[in-house]
């Protein structure tokens, strides 16, 4: 579903991302972990290219996204993001937000992308706040609507970047919560996260990122029980 | 001092035409220089250096090079090597249009630089074109934070348009300078100027004030 070959990112001359392989099929779930720096974040960003890479290859479905034939707009239609501070359009009301892309990008009728909408924010529990601006909304709600708005597209891969970690620590579980039954429902997810927990319960493998490289990843039992690294064992007894 | 009531009236008639000529040329301007303005903030924000670059020196030339020098080279030089003669309310609106979309560029840039950037990572994510993008979810917000300085430029446009006077474009101030040069007289002219001058930059301040209230409550 996603294969990453030799991924690297520089920054001038500050290197983020150094070497990276990772393959994720499909439904399965992946955590990433890590301190901050870690280059965690931006590897997700590499994955539907909202950083340029600067080497290596990454294949979504068997499409090599780094291909100058490829059109990246379309990859992006089969990932959806979301994003720690949400990027909620704050012009557009929650419904809006949820609509805007199937209208441009897929083209579909009003009517069909409207019902589609509706019916994404009965999924993450929020039809009531259809009409409400994404100001008015707390944090968690913010999330949901932001996932809606992902699904919308109706992408066979989400990619979740700290999605909890801009939330007052009550909203937390309402995300996790959409999270969780997104998993259960067989979407492919690569997730960026500080919530050990949710790895522990949702995750599929779990992949533990520190200074650009991948230092070991393995099933979430494994790697929270007895990590190999010296550098996982002292991350995950600061964290655990 | 005795204050002539009298040459004023005399002159209303030519006063009122000139202020209409004036509300004219500015608005006129206005709408050129915006949207020449947007399509210069656009270019100059272009990330290929060579291509942004003809933006950056059109911006550069009209912001640092005086209105007056500007009037004067397109009237008694533009103007005549296109067309062979010159006229002097053309020569006005082509000036003010291209100074003031100078301007505007950069008050485009800015009011689109200050979109967080995660908007258009947010679109982009969502498989939307940067011209996709910048339409629905960046520009429908940058114009709302544009609308303050662009008040500004107009009301600054409006007084600007007063210089036209020395190159015999007939708006407000030309027939202030006429009266003042046929009856030798200062304050009335210049007074009854001033005045419909503030007229005019007040009204448009009020208009942007109202639109800049309205965009606020949607």
């Amino acid at each position: 579903m996603i294969k990453v070959e030799n991924l690297k990112k520089t920054f001038g001359k500050n290197e983020v991302l150094k070497d990276i392989n990772v393959t994720v099929s499909p439904s399965e779930v992946v955590v990433v972990i890590g301190p901050s720096g870690s280059g965690k974040s931006t590897f997700l960003r590499c994955i539907n290219q909202l950083e340029t890479i600067t080497g290596g290859k990454v294949f979504i479905e068997g499409t090599n996204t780094t291909d100058k034939s490829v059109n990246i707009n379309d990859i992006r239609t089969e990932v959806g993001m979301v994003f720690q501070h949400f990027n909620l359009f704050p012009h557009k009301s929650v419904l809006q937000n949820v609509m805007l892309a199937p209208l441009k990008v897929r083209k579909i009728s009003k009517e069909e992308a409207r019902s589609r909408g509706l019916e994404l924010l009965k999924k993450v529990g929020l039809s009531d706040k259809a009409e409400a601006y994404p100001n008015s909304l707390s944090g968690g709600q913010k999330q949901r609507v932001a996932i809606a708005r992902a699904l919308a597209m109706e992408p066979k891969i989400m990619l979740f970047d700290e999605p909890t970690s801009a939330l007052d620590p009550e909203m937390v579980g309402e995300v996790l919560e959409v999270m969780k039954q997104l998993a259960a429902e067989g979407m492919t997810m690569v997730v960026v996260t500080h919530e050990m927990g949710f790895a522990k319960e949702v995750g599929d493998r779990v992949i533990f990122m520190d200074e650009g490289v991948i230092v070991e990843e393995n099933s979430p039992v494994e790697l929270f029980e007895n990590p190999q690294n010296e550098r996982t064992k002292s991350f995950l007894s600061k964290v655990l | 001092m005795d204050f002539r009531w009298d040459i004023i009236m005399e002159y209303a008639p030519y006063l009122w035409k000139g202020t209409l000529l004036t509300i004219g040329l500015s608005l006129i301007s206005i709408l050129i220089g915006t949207v020449l303005g947007l399509g210069i903030g656009l270019g100059k924000m272009m990330r290929n250096k060579l291509l942004s670059f003809p933006f950056k020196c059109y911006i550069a030339f009209f912001r640092g090079t005086p209105l007056f020098v500007q009037i004067l080279l397109i009237h008694l030089g533009v103007v005549p090597f296109f067309t062979g003669e010159t006229n002097g309310v053309i020569a006005t609106i082509i000036a003010l249009s291209l100074n003031a979309g100078a301007y505007i560029a950069e008050i485009f840039r800015a009011g689109i630089q200050s979109i967080d950037k995660g908007q258009m990572e947010g679109a982009r994510s969502l498989g939307m074109t940067h011209v996709q993008a910048m339409r629905y979810v960046v520009l429908p917000q940058a114009s709302k934070r544009m609308i303050p300085p662009l008040g500004n430029e107009f009301v600054v446009l409006i007084k600007d348009s007063s210089l036209a006077a020395v190159i015999a474009a007939p708006e407000l101030m030309y027939w202030g300078r006429a009266m003042a040069s046929q009856y030798y007289r200062i304050w009335e002219p210049y007074l009854a100027a001033a005045i419909i001058y503030l007229i005019l930059t007040l009204s448009m301040s009020f208009l942007l004030n109202r639109l800049e209230r309205r965009l606020e409550t949607e």
